[in-house]
């Protein structure tokens, strides 16, 4: 993991047979290589859609749109509502745990966000220079083939532990419409135990969602900047799965 | 309401039911029930030998709502609960006697009844200043209390007071008091709460007992599945209002009129657990919701510490000033977004800098 790399470490072997085009401009060949497995990618657009589901939707469940006119039964707005919702996060939820077992099978680089590496020393180091790099102190960036140390830490965190909080007290609160008897409700009770209001569970499912609206700013800011100023391909990797560096 | 022990059975002739009638009490019992043929005259050998179960009804911190609440059941009456289900040996409230010859029943039932009367608690013992904040006989409430508890079969904790603390527990709880199950650990203990609980349900849970013998089925917090397993949300007669998204925005608007539903007015039925909106109140003439205002959660840990009544979200204090989830979130939201945006100037204009000096380094 955190492999820095020697750019070039990977190159084409044969750049002089790429043909020159019309006007004469050669394509130039450069080193990628493979990080982002099928599954994270499809794991990570399927989660991006879904939160974004879940924050519009949650938002709405807390402070719902104004009333609509007519019978009730000719109406079912919150209803769908709540249905996006609730939809969205099972939706989720399997992604997630899909991600999670994906770590397992997958190469090293699905294992980077679940997990910080605390006691190596060369860690820290190496996220104190990513910090210095974003306060401007650093006049070159390190390159990385997955997630920087200190992306990976914000990785961790930000996504990692926050989605799974989302996940065990959105299925808490989900249980109290399915019932004490439900399958929801025996493997995530539980948190009523800590906060035996379910009002405080619904706070602290607010305050999570108002932490991930942070993390995705940052998260896509970061991920636009370093596409452009750290000479590797961030945001197209994602789709393609190569990252490619460009110097 | 001596401490003697009394049969069913003769409570029921005390009240002039020939034994002609009780026998046949028995056999459509047994009958609608779906019993075999035995099963006529072990109910009536049940209800002839068994003794009714003796009660200690004790106060501790609290207003008397539970008591206000319990003498006004209808299903059962109170009067059919208290003077034939039970043996309510000691309620120093209702009580007739007084002084010592009160404090004595206490002592006769823990001799006499050993391991077999409920504790019914109404209220909840202050710690603060060695409990001195509740002197009952003489003594702070918290050691009746524990003496009480010691020899009790279980114990009943009457209201959001014994249950959670109630509002004397409310910050910044200046006594100390403390919910029933903080100070008695050992002994199984029913949470009944609500200000005050329905009576009906209260008697409900009397009546269990007496009936089976043994205590209700507990949730997870401690409270009789039968009334506290669905929140008051679930079976609000107004629910359809809340799918439909038809809100009362303001008190006195046209939605309010037509009963819509009160969530944005800060109803708390979709996080309060009780039997309001099937049960409801006064013989089931009515509930809060019914009469057009919110639920205030009074059944619910801590439903004073969590802000207005009439907000939908609730207030977080840990920030000094009071504000809800959303004025947090936005606030962060905010500030990261202000950082990210000044971050990206800072890099556009270093990076122009940077490609400048390199421009002139080349030439």
């Amino acid at each position: 993991m955190m492999d820095a790399v020697a750019p070039g470490a990977d190159a084409r072997p044969d750049l002089a047979a790429i043909a020159a085009d019309a006007s004469g401009e050669r394509a130039v060949g450069r080193p990628t290589v493979y990080v982002y497995e099928a599954p994270v990618r499809i794991c990570h657009w399927v989660n991006a859609f879904s939160i974004i589901v879940l924050m519009v939707t949650g938002y709405l469940i807390g402070t719902p749109l104004p009333t609509v006119a007519g019978e009730a039964s000719d109406n079912f707005v919150m209803g769908y509502i709540r249905f996006a919702h609730f939809a969205a996060g099972q939706v989720l939820a399997v992604f997630f745990l899909t991600r999670i077992l994906w770590a397992f099978v997958g190469n090293h680089h699905s294992r980077q966000i679940f997990y910080i590496p605390v006691h190596r020393k060369q860690f820290w180091k190496e996220v104190l220079h990513e910090i210095r790099w974003y306060a401007f102190l650093e006049r070159e960036p390190k390159m990385y083939v997955g997630h920087n140390p200190l992306a990976q830490t914000a990785m961790f965190t930000g996504f990692t532990l926050f989605v799974a909080f989302m996940i065990v007290t959105g299925f808490a609160l989900y249980s109290e419409g399915q019932g004490i008897d439900s399958w929801q409700h025996k493997l995530f009770g539980w948190v009523f135990a800590i906060w035996p209001n379910s009002q405080d569970v619904h706070t602290w499912h607010h305050l999570g969602m108002w932490a991930l609206v942070t993390f995705v700013m940052v998260h896509i800011y970061a991920a636009i900047r370093e596409d452009i100023m750290s000479r590797q391909s961030i945001i197209s990797s994602m789709v393609s799965g190569e990252r490619q560096f460009r110097d | 309401m001596g401490a003697a022990t009394e049969t069913f059975y003769s409570v029921i002739r005390r009240q002039g039911i020939t034994r002609r009638s009780f026998h046949k009490f028995c056999s459509l019992t047994a009958t609608s029930l779906g019993l075999g043929p035995l099963a006529a005259s072990r109910i009536a050998n049940a209800l002839e030998t068994k003794p009714r179960v003796p009660v200690i009804w004790m106060h501790g911190l609290e207003c008397t709502c539970c008591s206000e609440s319990f003498i006004r059941s209808a299903h059962p009456l109170v009067k059919d609960a208290v003077l034939s289900m039970i043996s309510l040996d000691y309620d120093d409230t209702i009580m007739a006697a007084a002084g010592h010859q009160a404090e004595a029943i206490l002592d006769e039932t823990r001799a006499k009844h050993k391991g077999q009367y409920i504790l019914a608690v109404e209220g909840n013992p202050p710690l603060n200043e060695g409990g001195m904040f509740c002197i009952d006989g003489g003594k702070p409430f918290v050691e009746k209390l524990k003496m009480m508890a010691e020899d009790a079969m279980a114990i009943i904790a009457w209201g959001a007071c014994a249950s959670w603390g109630c509002v004397q527990a409310a910050k910044p709880n200046p006594t100390q008091a403390t919910p029933i199950d903080k100070v008695i650990t050992n002994k199984p203990i029913i949470k009944v709460p609500g200000c005050p609980p329905i009576a009906e349900v209260m008697t409900g849970v009397v009546t269990f007992i007496t009936t089976f013998g043994k205590l209700p089925e507990l949730d997870r917090q401690g409270r009789p599945k039968m009334f506290y397993s669905q929140r008051i949300h679930d079976k609000c007669y107004r629910r359809p209002h809340f799918d439909a998204g038809q809100f009362v925005e303001e008190w006195d608007d046209e939605a309010a009129r037509k009963g819509y539903c009160l969530y944005k007015m800060g109803c708390k039925g979709p996080t309060t657990y009780n039997a309001c909106s099937t049960v409801r109140w006064n013989g089931g003439v009515s509930f809060p919701i019914q009469s057009g205002h919110g639920c205030i959660g009074c059944s619910e840990d801590g439903f004073w510490d969590k802000g207005s009544f009439y907000d939908r979200l609730t207030n977080i204090k840990q920030f000094g000033i009071e504000k809800n989830a959303d004025q947090i979130g936005m606030v962060a939201a905010g500030a990261v977004g202000a950082a990210v945006a000044a971050h990206a100037a800072v890099t556009a204009v270093k990076r122009l800098a940077t490609k400048r000096e390199d421009i002139d380094h080349n030439s």
